[in-house]
């Protein structure tokens, strides 16, 4: 009886956590097969110490915090801290010389930041990291092959009552669309609004909202309306689940993203890059040369690590020539 | 001073350890109490710095709740999110009522020993599945293949019915055992002289048992509620992420608890206004849980019935 009992249990335990093993093996998105490209730099060595203060885009945070990680994985006694202020947050704190290196998901404003500055005698490099892309993916019953940069903003826009693509134009599927976005406080989010709605953090609010992109991915696959946008590589992870739409930017062309059109900035205007900008003063720290060397160096890998779109070898090449510069200049 | 005795006692060894063990017990209670102090506490500061922001009718009777977007769109109506909590419990209940009760009373009055043997430990691990779990069995299979292959039912990913049912489910095992629990405490004379009155198993269960434990079935209940209103995890996995006032349950709703946990997932800066929000509403969910639980400590003695 005793026995019985235990067995039972066991058996139903098992079978609970057989079913939802079997239901989670497609979460995963692919590409965990590169884990092996940390090559340690030759600047490393492991006996550099301090702490690099970092702040800025919410959308180079992840990239920066990896970068971070694989760094300390060499480097262990040197603290990296990453802030996500926003980009122009971390400008503000940047050129207050309260940072060392300043994320930025667009290059520094030559009328309003460099000033602040140059008044305040920081000087930097700018150094580009990696790209960013946005894509837009629906169910793939919701067959929708192009989009124009308007019938997004249609769509998407403050106060939008949208209820399906038809509305949008007449010769599209009527069927009833679920929205799925990024929360408010994604670096997405913040690109997304303003490039297509005209304003950052302007949008209609009664999308379904996540800052786990996964659960955007989720959704968008199981609605048979289900639309919506996210980074690019968590399409990637999925794409045999979606269906990728082009964006047409107002010119009749329809491109739609891929690492390429991102990295060639093709895919407009979703598409943009993303940089670091190590001050004079901070390079000329040993941890904080280190740190950027590092970063250029395994920019590929920290992306991967990061889920953004990388440099392309032309990208990595000047970035190292811009980091070169710095260092002959400090 | 002889064998006069003093009418103050003297500490004796065994006095002394009876001291220090009804201390210890007295510290074993107060921390409950204590910890429940310094949640509301740790909630206080931030809900009165944003009753200092938002006017506490905007607040309590708004019906928009969009705190994370700005200017003009942000909106701190915390109706939705209460709505939704409550809409998404009373589906839960609608499944964990009947079907919590009916096994109880199999359980305590039909159920023969071996088969209770079996049953029971089976609710049990029902009890111990951690809700994570009950939260992708609704959103990977519950939803898929039982709501819109099995049922044919027209349901968004996220919604309120799958989300709904699984925390009915979730609860089940806690109102059934309680049920019996407070069946099985009802004396065996009553049973007997039931019985000997003529009346059926049957009969004697419904009329006869089941009034004499009402007061356990409500306390089962309430409990049960309790735990619906505070679950997490179900509702953030499988039921979505909208503050929603409607009575559509293939909708994707959001409930206060499913707030703060996705709220605070997301990197939102510490001293904001949207952060204080998190502890508003967790403030306004504390609340409404001593609200029922007052509610039913009342319901409580009103129906308790003493057998000696």
């Amino acid at each position: 009886m005793r026995n019985n009992r235990l067995l039972l249990a066991l058996a139903v335990s098992g079978a609970l956590a057989f079913g939802v093993a079997a239901c989670g093996d497609d979460e995963n998105p692919s590409g965990s097969g590169s884990s092996n490209t940390t090559a340690a730099t030759d600047s490393g060595g492991g006996d550099l110490s301090g702490t690099i203060a970092i702040d800025g885009s919410s959308t180079v945070g992840p990239f920066a915090e990896a970068a971070a990680e694989l760094f300390n994985e060499d480097n262990p006694n040197v603290q990296v801290t990453v802030g996500i202020s926003g980009t122009g947050g971390g400008f503000e704190k940047f050129c207050a010389g309260e940072t060392d290196i300043s994320d930025a998901s667009r290059p520094i404003k030559d009328d309003e930041e460099v000033p602040v500055c140059d008044k305040a005698g920081v000087k930097y490099t700018e150094v580009q990291v990696a790209n960013d892309g946005i894509a837009i993916a629906t169910n793939k019953e919701l067959a929708l092959d192009c989009i124009t940069t308007a019938q997004l903003k249609k769509i998407w826009n403050k106060g939008s009552k949208v209820k399906s693509l038809s509305e949008v134009d007449p010769s599209l599927p009527d069927t009833e669309l679920s929205l799925y976005g990024p929360g408010t406080d994604s670096g997405t989010f913040d690109f997304f609004t303003g490039e297509i709605n005209g304003e950052e953090g302007v949008s209609r609010e009664d999308y379904e909202a996540s800052e786990d992109d996964n659960q955007l991915v989720t959704g968008v696959s199981g609605d048979q309306g289900g639309f919506g946008y996210f980074g690019f590589s968590y399409y990637e992870g999925a794409a045999d689940k979606l269906n990728l739409v082009g964006v047409d930017s107002g010119d009749g062309t329809c491109v739609k993203p891929s690492t390429e059109s991102i990295q060639d900035g093709s895919y407009t205007p979703l598409a943009r890059p993303l940089f670091m900008y190590p001050s004079a003063e901070a390079m000329g720290r040993p941890e904080v040369k280190a740190f950027m060397e590092f970063v250029v160096a395994q920019a590929p890998a920290i992306a991967e690590a990061a889920k953004i779109v990388p440099l392309t070898a032309e990208q990595t090449t000047t970035a190292k020539d811009e980091l070169a510069q710095a260092e002959s200049g400090a | 001073m002889g064998r006069r005795t003093s009418l103050v006692r003297r500490p004796t060894p065994r006095s002394r350890f009876e001291g220090v063990i009804r201390a210890l017990l007295f510290g074993a209670a107060i921390v409950s109490i204590a910890t429940t102090l310094a949640i509301v506490f740790s909630l206080l500061r931030e809900t009165i710095s944003f009753f200092g922001d938002v006017p506490v009718g905007d607040f309590l009777f708004g019906t928009k709740w969009t705190p994370q977007f700005a200017g003009d769109q942000q909106s701190f109506g915390v109706i939705p999110l209460v709505y939704g909590t409550l809409y998404l419990t009373a589906i839960g209940l609608i499944v964990a009522i009947p079907v919590g009760i009916l096994s109880g009373i199999y359980l305590s009055e039909f159920a023969r020993p071996r088969v209770r043997k079996v049953i029971k430990p089976i609710l049990e691990v029902l009890a111990g599945v951690p809700t994570i779990v009950f939260g992708y069995f609704a959103l990977t299979f519950f939803t898929p293949e039982v709501l819109r292959n099995a049922l044919g039912i027209d349901v968004n990913q996220f919604n309120a019915l799958s989300a709904g049912i699984i925390l009915g489910i979730l609860v089940i095992p806690t109102i059934a055992t309680l049920v019996e629990d407070a069946m099985s405490a009802v004396p065996q004379s009553l049973r007997e002289g039931s019985a000997g009155l003529g009346a059926n198993k049957v009969q004697t269960a419904i009329r006869i048992v089941f009034p004499a434990a009402l007061s356990g079935v409500v306390a089962a209940l309430v409990l049960g509620a309790s735990r619906a209103i505070g679950e997490t995890v179900i509702i953030l996995i499988a039921g979505g992420q909208q503050p929603r006032l409607s009575l559509d349950p293939t909708e994707s709703y959001q409930s206060m608890a499913a707030f703060i946990a996705a709220t605070s997932r997301g990197d939102i800066p510490t001293g904001s206004i949207e952060y204080e929000t998190i502890f508003v509403v967790g403030m306004t969910l504390f609340v409404l849980t001593l609200i029922l639980n007052l509610f039913s400590i009342r319901l409580v003695r009103k129906y308790r019935q003493v057998y000696e």
